[in-house]
């Protein structure tokens, strides 16, 4: 594990979005508390920590996703490039192209697997002519390395494909509006080991281009794809490091407890 | 004993039956019940259930079999009395009604005393109205038939309970410690259930065969041809008539689809807005309200196309418009018709569309899409099917709809294009094909058994098309 520690060393210093003390509420139940984090441009951040811990929760305030659930209410500030993501000018519709999401279970559209990919950039208007469209199709679904598998049946329902095909062509409908921030939500908890290895890899040559947060439960994983990680527990932020200091050398004795299989 | 009676007594037999039973079950595991295979109480419900259920099948077959029976040994003694020329079922009738009134006017031996005319006058009295001239046959007849009515009911009785004290003695026989009481009660209530479920079945089969039988019966009188392919409906009753079912056809179709047109794009429109926007409260009101309108009797719709809708399109279109000057029009009825079934379409509309998974929908507004466009592009083609469904059974309910039609609508058969004259259904027709005093046994009447088979066949066909849509595209998600 050493290896692969040293070999994802932290490749940009700057930060993409900055929380500060962001508090989530469901109803009454407080479920994130004081967060702070500053996560960084070109580098894959994972989440983890035990079930029930916020991670996906404070995730979802990434992207204003919780706004689509009525009991939920958040405070603190969420800074993308400096512009603070919930002030009232920003368009949540916005902002979600410009962060992406995987969720954790594969969910193509009853379309064409054409159509899944092509969905992002038709609503948003990112190309001129079918060609331009064809063209971010293929290049999504081959940065998805999946290509190769469907380039033969692209009108084909995306609801046929397997589990892991079907979580490689969200991860392509994600890319396809060419997003700044990918956040992704335990993206292989439901696929096969073999799926997860091409996942992995496939974050990993993400990384060049966008800044990924990926919440994980396998902390192995967690160790293979980032570069920094996050520890939550019950809410609270507990230690936010560099992967290889948090795995080998955490500060704060619960991180310790929860690495090596303690509390969880 | 009366029907409610006997009923009683049964009930009683079985109940005593369970207790019986349990007891005896713990008597035979001698007080330890841990010894049964099934609980005690088990043991109790098979005698229950081996008392009740045969002697109440038994009695209901009785009840339907023995006025067969009476009625045609009555009559078969009559037979050889009455004129060639008097109708049997006539005489049967009043015969049956004096049976009924004999115990309101004296006992049997009064009866017989009086003379048929002195009789009818007791009987005018009592407000029974007897048709034809008395005889004295005819009220020996009646005294006949009261008799054996009473026979047939103490009989009845009899073989009812002796049918409940077998299956009871039957049931307790075999209780033993290892008697699998719980097994057999299971296998008992899974016949009884099987056999409700047929009645539902045996019902529909019994109600095509009926239709069948007297559409086969109409179409020997009138040729099948003129009825599927003439487009003149004008039934004269004293025969030669018109019998074309076309413009029926049409101006069920036309108020159908009007309604449609109506139901559709508000019903969904409004399915959409109770799911994707609407927040609980809202929906906990107003999904109720629309139910509402499926409640209201259709009578009550049928009034307010007549008094309301029909004038107002009257005087502010048809007329300015120079279309007509009918009150009653296929316009009127559609309107009306397709507000009936508004409820429908949107409350089955709202469960589907609930039922597309969250899942896609984070994942459309996941990508940046609005709500509008993450339902136009995702969630609608995903419920699709179900929607069609629920189209084709408002649909369904459409074509089947008399009442608006004939308040909103007008009972003049034409085939029109003008929305504003006023047409009529193939449900109108039926019903005023059989009401009125007409013989039983000519087209004009039978026609309507054809009206309602074809009427059927489309139903089922649109049900099929709206299940088999269903089945078809329900693997699109999950």
């Amino acid at each position: 594990m050493k290896d692969v520690l040293t070999e994802n060393a932290v490749t940009s210093h700057t930060t993409k979005i900055s929380a500060r003390k962001v508090q989530v509420f469901y109803g009454t139940n407080h479920a994130i508390k004081d967060v702070d984090v500053e996560i960084l441009d070109k580098t894959v951040t994972a989440f983890i920590g035990p079930s029930g811990c916020g991670k996906s929760t404070f995730l979802r305030c990434l992207n204003r996703m919780n706004d689509t659930i009525p009991s939920c209410r958040v405070e603190g500030s969420i800074t993308l490039d400096g512009e603070n993501i919930y002030d009232k000018r920003v368009d949540p519709v916005q902002l979600r192209a410009k962060v992406g999401m995987v969720f954790q279970k594969p969910n193509p559209f009853p379309k064409s697997i054409y159509d899944n990919v092509a969905y992002g950039p038709k609503i948003h208007g990112l190309t001129r002519n079918k060609a331009e469209l064809d063209g971010i199709v293929e290049k999504s679904l081959r940065r998805a390395a999946l290509w190769n598998e469907v380039k033969d049946r692209l009108q084909t329902p995306g609801t046929g494909l397997s589990g892991g095909q079907q979580q490689r062509l969200c991860i392509a409908r994600a890319v396809a509006t060419n997003p700044e921030v990918l956040l992704m939500d335990e993206p292989c908890s439901a696929l096969d080991p073999i799926a997860t290895a091409q996942v992995e890899e496939l974050i990993d040559e993400l990384r060049a281009n966008f800044s990924v947060v990926i919440v994980t439960h396998s902390m192995q994983q967690a160790a293979r794809v980032s570069q920094r990680t996050a520890f939550f527990h019950l809410g609270h932020l507990v230690e936010y490091g560099e992967t290889g200091q948090i795995f080998t050398n955490p500060r704060d004795p619960r991180t310790e407890s929860y690495i090596t299989g303690r509390i969880g | 004993m009366s029907i409610g009676l006997v009923s009683l007594t049964l009930l009683a037999l079985a109940a005593a039956g369970y207790f019986i039973g349990r007891a005896r079950a713990v008597s035979v595991a001698g007080g330890d019940t841990r010894k049964l295979h099934s609980l005690a109480g088990f043991y109790g419900q098979s005698v229950f259930l081996f008392a009740a259920v045969p002697s109440f099948l038994v009695m209901i077959a009785w009840l339907l079999i023995q006025p067969v029976l009476i009625e045609s040994r009555v009559s078969a003694r009559l037979q050889t009395t009455i004129g060639p020329d008097a109708s049997m079922s006539l005489v049967m009738a009043d015969v049956r009604r004096l049976a009924g009134a004999i115990d309101r006017i004296g006992s049997a031996d009064e009866v017989a005393s009086l003379t048929p005319e002195a009789l009818k006058a007791r009987l005018a009295g009592q407000g029974v109205a007897i048709g034809g001239a008395m005889t004295t046959d005819q009220v020996a007849a009646a005294n006949d038939y009261r008799a054996l009515q009473g026979k047939g009911r103490l009989g009845m009785t009899v073989v009812a309970i002796a049918v409940a004290l077998a299956g009871m003695a039957l049931a307790l026989g075999r209780i033993r410690a290892d008697y699998r009481a719980r097994n057999v009660t299971e296998r008992f209530i899974m016949v009884l259930l099987i056999g409700a479920s047929l009645i539902a079945v045996l019902t529909t089969a019994g109600i095509i065969a009926s239709l069948l039988f007297e559409t086969i019966h109409f179409f020997s009188l009138y040729p099948a041809a003129d009825f599927f392919l003439s487009t003149t409906w004008s039934p004269k009753f004293g025969g030669g008539s018109d019998l074309g079912i076309w413009p029926l056809l049409w101006g069920t179709l036309y108020v159908s689809l009007i309604a449609l047109i109506v139901a559709v794009p508000v019903g969904l429109m409004s399915a959409i807005y109770l799911a994707e926007y609407a927040s609980p409260r809202v929906r906990t009101w107003v999904k109720p309200a629309i139910e509402v309108l499926a409640g209201i009797p259709t009578i009550v719709y049928g009034l307010f196309a007549l008094v309301t809708v029909g004038p107002l399109l009257r005087d502010w279109f048809a007329q300015p418009l120079g279309l007509g000057n009918s009150s009653s029009s296929v316009m009127t009825a559609g309107l009306v018709m397709g507000i009936m079934v508004i409820p429908f379409v949107s409350s089955l509309s709202d469960d589907i569309i609930n039922a597309v998974p969250q899942s896609l929908r984070d994942g459309s507004l996941g990508l940046g899409a609005t709500p509008s466009e993450t339902i136009r592009q995702v969630v609608l083609p995903a419920a699709l099917p179900g929607i069609v469904g629920a189209v084709l059974l408002a649909a369904s309910r459409a074509i089947g709809e008399t009442m608006i039609v004939v308040m909103g609508a007008g009972a003049a058969a034409k085939l029109s294009m003008n929305p504003f004259e006023a047409m009529t259904t193939v449900t109108v027709k039926i019903v005023s094909q059989l009401t009125g005093d007409t013989e039983f046994a000519s087209p004009e009447t039978l026609v309507a058994f054809a009206l309602g088979l074809t009427l059927f066949v489309i139903t089922l066909a649109l049900n099929i098309f709206a299940l088999w849509i269903v089945r078809r595209y329900r693997e699109q998600y999950e």
